[in-house]
């Protein structure tokens, strides 16, 4: 047995096959499938709207507040960045101004500056003043680097197109980092010179590695041709080429989001530096930046599938339950139905019985008066009173008038208490006079039959015809299950304090295991291609609980099947259903 | 005793009080409600058995009218019907066990007739 067919609710495979036009209102599957639809939609569609709304809504909002936070690191740093460079800047420009180039021109006056920018901004290495042909005239610094001509030089041609020159970074002559800051002097009708500085990386650097940004994130330079610029934490040391692509030109501070070789997903800040080869990046794991909001989807999901899980379950037990019962008034509403139909049909065959009966009885009371004269004057007359021959067949008559009073009685008298009338009953007297009915189907199919009454069994108030109805049946149902020469007994006893049992036990055909419980299905029958209608039981156990009782069943394959009968000693009047009035009368 | 039998089967009434009589109990019949009535104008009867069915007047009808004009009599029942309601009808009108079934015999009918005798003449 699968677990489904064991969950499976009884309802389920009904079909009303009666119903006809109306099969739609009993097919219990449809609506079951109906309530737990509309009830499932109703509840979890608002749930699952209002739980996507605050999905998006939370994600987003995290997002932004990402953004934002990266954009005004970037932008902050940009600045400092910018400011860092244009400082220095402004001190060469303010050394230009203030000396001439002749001053210039004296090693020693360079060298004073030279040691009064590293003392006061720091980070200068070298000065050197280059002339308007592109020669170093003189240089301050560690190396001797005099007379070095530039004027064939990238970086030279631009400082003199645009009086500014701040070149990437490079290593230098001792492998330390370094970037050049050059500017251009107009002295006055066509003449100039440049002064060109050496700055090490290192303050630079400093300025770049903010704290922010050192938890899960990384913050470096780069160049237009996306060499390092600044040492990073994960993407190589400086003048390595990052595995990022070199974002576009923008005036503005961007975000964007790319995939570096690993295939992590990153969300990257960058700004051009302005007048620098520089752009700023700031590159953030977005696995760890959106942490905590995994955690809030985490809570959200959960909270979900817990919601969806108790409605679902909620819904599906209350609609199991109340489409089980509507099944179940179902059910008791046809038994009643086919209840009422047959005590009609027992209703009207009460009647004919009885008319017929009336019929009978009339003439049936004229043979017996007539025999009955024969007989008397035969007795008057002595020759004929001695004639043997004559006095047995005129007793023969009068015996059989006798008989089919009996039958006409017993018939009249069945009848005659078809209606709802509690009464006070012999138990074994009833069941003989409805073996007695059966008493020539017994007969012709040799059956042995034994009643049994325990001598402690009171008479018992009840309704005299419902019972003769319930035993007929049981013991008719017993009958068909039995082979001629077949066993019955009947057994009453007494059964607690306020209870009699009456068993009907044959030794017949049995009944499997597994129709047992249903026997008292209406229109169950393992007979109907026999006759059987599948109603006899189920009426019978009706009739049973309207009287307050209860009917069990035992089987065994091949053995026998024994019917338990148990009657309250006393039964209160029922109030009767208005069907039942005109019942065998 | 003198008792009068009504019955719409006549074959029934006749033979029924022929027997009767030869068991030295005197007995008229009639076949229905008015006949039964005008026996009465001529004679007095101790026991009536009427059938409930008879055409025109019915049994019980019958029976309230004779008992009306004769308080003294005593009523039996006879029916060939049977059913709850005239059983508990005429039980009503008679007592109980004045309601016999057809076929009845004979000497039970004597038996019930003797009892309501004896019984009226106890009584004071």
């Amino acid at each position: 047995m699968t677990v489904w067919e064991k969950f499976k609710p009884k309802f389920w495979d009904y079909v009303d096959a009666a119903a006809g036009p109306f099969a739609h209102l009993f097919n219990f599957r449809r609506i079951w499938k109906l309530a737990v639809l509309l009830t499932a939609g109703v509840a979890l569609v608002p749930l699952v709207a209002i739980t996507a709304i605050d999905y998006q809504v939370t994600q987003k909002s995290i997002e932004s507040e990402i953004a934002l936070r990266t954009s005004r690191l970037v932008s902050n740093t940009r600045r400092a960045v910018s400011f860092f460079l244009a400082e220095r800047r402004s001190a060469l420009d303010f050394i230009v101004r203030d000396n001439s180039f002749a001053d210039l021109n004296d090693p020693e006056r360079l060298q004073a500056i030279l040691q009064n920018l590293k003392s006061t901004f720091g980070g200068f290495t070298d000065l050197g003043v280059i002339d308007p042909l592109g020669y170093q005239r003189i240089y301050a610094g560690p190396y001797r680097l005099e007379g070095v001509d530039y004027s064939e030089q990238a970086w030279y041609r631009e400082v003199l197109e645009r009086g500014i020159y701040i070149s990437d970074v490079f290593p230098g002559f001792r492998q330390v980092p370094h970037l050049i800051i050059a500017v251009k002097h107009e002295v006055g009708s066509g003449a100039h010179f440049v002064l060109r500085a050496t700055l090490d990386t290192e303050r630079f650097n400093h300025l770049i590695s903010h704290p922010e940004v050192a938890g899960g994130g990384d913050a470096f330079l780069i160049n237009r041709e996306g060499k390092l610029q600044t040492p990073s934490l994960s993407h190589g040391r400086v003048l390595d080429t990052i595995s990022l692509p070199v974002p576009a030109s923008s005036p503005n501070t961007e975000l964007i989001e790319t995939e570096d070789g690993q295939g992590q997903l990153n969300a990257v800040g960058y700004a051009y530096v302005e007048d620098t080869p520089f752009i700023l990046m700031i590159v953030k794991n977005k696995k760890e930046l959106m942490k905590p909001w995994y955690k809030t989807r985490l809570q959200l999901m959960g909270f979900l599938a817990a919601s969806i899980t108790i409605i679902l379950v909620v819904i599906l037990g209350v609609a199991t339950y109340l489409v089980n019962n509507i099944y179940l008034a179902d059910q008791k509403r046809l038994t009643m139905l086919h209840q009422v139909e047959y005590s009609n049909k027992m209703a009207t065959i009460g009647r004919l019985a009885a008319g017929v009966a009336h019929e009978i009885n009339n003439p049936l009371a004229v043979i017996n008066e007539k025999a009955g004269l024969i007989k008397d004057l035969f007795s008057m007359r002595e020759e004929c009173a001695r004639d043997e021959k004559l006095m047995n067949t005129i007793n023969a008559v009068l015996s059989s008038v006798e008989r089919c009073a009996k039958i006409t009685r017993r018939l009249l008298s069945f009848m005659r208490n078809s209606g709802v009338t509690i009464q006070r009953i012999n138990l074994g007297e009833t069941i003989h006079e409805v073996l007695a009915f059966l008493s020539k189907e017994a007969e012709y199919r040799s059956f042995h039959i034994s009643v049994h009454v325990d001598e402690d069994v009171p008479q018992i108030t009840s309704d005299q015809g419902r019972l003769q109805e319930i035993l007929l049946n049981v013991i008719n149902n017993s009958f068909a299950a039995m082979q001629d020469g077949g066993h019955l007994e009947v057994t009453v006893r007494r059964h607690k304090e306020h209870l009699v049992s009456v068993t009907v036990k044959d030794d017949g055909c049995g009944i499997p295991k597994a129709d047992l419980e249903r026997v008292f299905e209406p229109f169950f029958s393992t007979r109907t291609g026999k006759g059987g209608t599948g109603l006899g039981l189920s009426i019978t156990s009706g009739l049973v609980q309207e009287l307050g009782g209860d009917i069990s069943v035992d089987s065994e394959v091949g053995k026998g099947t024994s019917f338990t009968l148990t009657l309250p000693i006393q039964t209160e009047k029922k109030e009767k259903p208005s069907n039942e009035g005109s019942l065998g009368r | 005793m003198k008792v009068l039998l009504v019955d719409d089967e006549h074959e029934l009434v006749s033979t029924l009080a022929e027997r009767l009589s030869f068991r030295g109990i005197q007995a008229d019949w009639a076949t229905n409600g008015e006949e039964a009535m005008r026996l009465t104008e001529k004679n007095t009867y101790d026991v009536a058995v009427l059938d409930v069915k008879i055409p025109r007047i019915s049994g019980l009808e019958l029976k309230r009218r004779l008992h009306a004009k004769i308080p003294a009599m005593k009523f039996i029942f006879m029916t060939g019907h049977g059913s709850e309601d005239e059983f508990r009808n005429c039980s009503a009108e008679t007592g109980e066990g004045c309601y016999l079934v057809k076929p009845v015999n004979i000497e039970d009918l004597i038996r019930k007739m003797n009892e309501l005798m004896n019984a009226s003449e106890v009584r004071p």
